[in-house]
């Protein structure tokens, strides 16, 4: 049976996201991010960045508010016992700095099949207050079995 | 960073708990990275580290070859592939593809014990 992609090109509301010292912190803490750009405002301006930038991969937490809808979304219907993270992609633009409020929207690009597998292709855009592009993200999931 | 050349390796081994950090920093609770019992119920040999750490070490690994600077890492894409696991050492590596008018793009891998767990990573740089 064919995979069933009458969610492609749907696409979910903006959601907005303040990003905050603390949160950066933990994020690079855990993560494992050592430069003290990341931990110290004065360091941070020192360097060029309005205040204390997120680490690239902090692209995740902002996002994942706009992401989480679109993913378990039923219409795009995917079989999460089946499901992996099979890819990632970001392409970054404006660093995002702690005090900006980052709008990510997400769409579901693509739906299709091979070898039995779904591909489920999503892609996130996020822009900060000044509507500068920050992170465009495309985000696969495969469903065995489909 | 000259075509052919080697990014210095990264290596860190996170520890037991790493997973919870990274999953309240992070916002993503399922519990087949923090739950050991239920992980084994459907299949795992254990709870498994969130694919995006794993992607974060690439980052991190990439953005330190560039100088450091995180404003140097302009693209990241990757495969998750090999499940991997918290206490045992993951390896990065990578190889320069390309390397011109200021761009360069990075081969990049990443393993532990022997598997990849991210494969076919591909960063682009513009070092500062």
């Amino acid at each position: 049976m064919p995979v069933d992609d009458s969610a492609k090109g749907k696409t979910f509301p903006a959601h907005e996201y303040e990003v905050g010292r603390e949160k950066i912190k933990e994020f690079a803490f855990a993560v494992g991010e050592d430069n003290p750009v990341y931990f110290d405002r004065e360091t941070a301006q020192a360097a060029g960045f309005r205040d204390v930038p997120a680490p690239p991969m902090f692209a995740v937490v902002y996002s994942a508010g706009a992401m989480g809808p679109a993913i378990f979304d039923p219409e795009v219907g995917m079989n999460f016992m089946a499901m992996v993270h099979g890819g990632q992609e970001f392409v970054w633009g404006e660093p995002v700095c702690s005090g900006d409020t980052i709008s990510t929207t997400a769409e579901v690009k693509d739906i299709s099949e091979k070898d039995g597998k779904g591909f489920y292709v999503f892609e996130s855009v996020s822009t900060n207050q000044d509507g500068r592009e920050v992170v465009r993200g495309t985000w696969t999931n495969i469903v065995r079995g489909v | 960073m000259n075509e052919g050349d080697s990014i210095p390796e990264l290596r860190v081994t996170p520890d037991k708990y790493l997973p919870h950090r990274y999953a309240g920093a992070s916002g993503d609770f399922n519990p087949i990275h923090i739950d050991p019992e239920l992980a084994r119920q459907v299949g795992l040999p254990g709870n498994i580290l969130h694919g995006l750490y794993g992607m974060a070490q690439v980052a991190r690994a990439n953005a330190a070859a560039a100088g450091g600077d995180p404003r140097a890492l302009r693209r990241l894409t990757v495969q998750f592939r090999g499940m991997g696991m918290p206490e045992q050492e993951i390896t990065v590596s990578g190889t320069v593809k390309e390397a011109q008018g200021g761009r360069v793009v990075v081969d990049t891998v990443a393993e532990q014990g022997g598997n990849q767990i991210i494969r076919n990573a591909q960063a682009e740089l513009q070092p500062r």
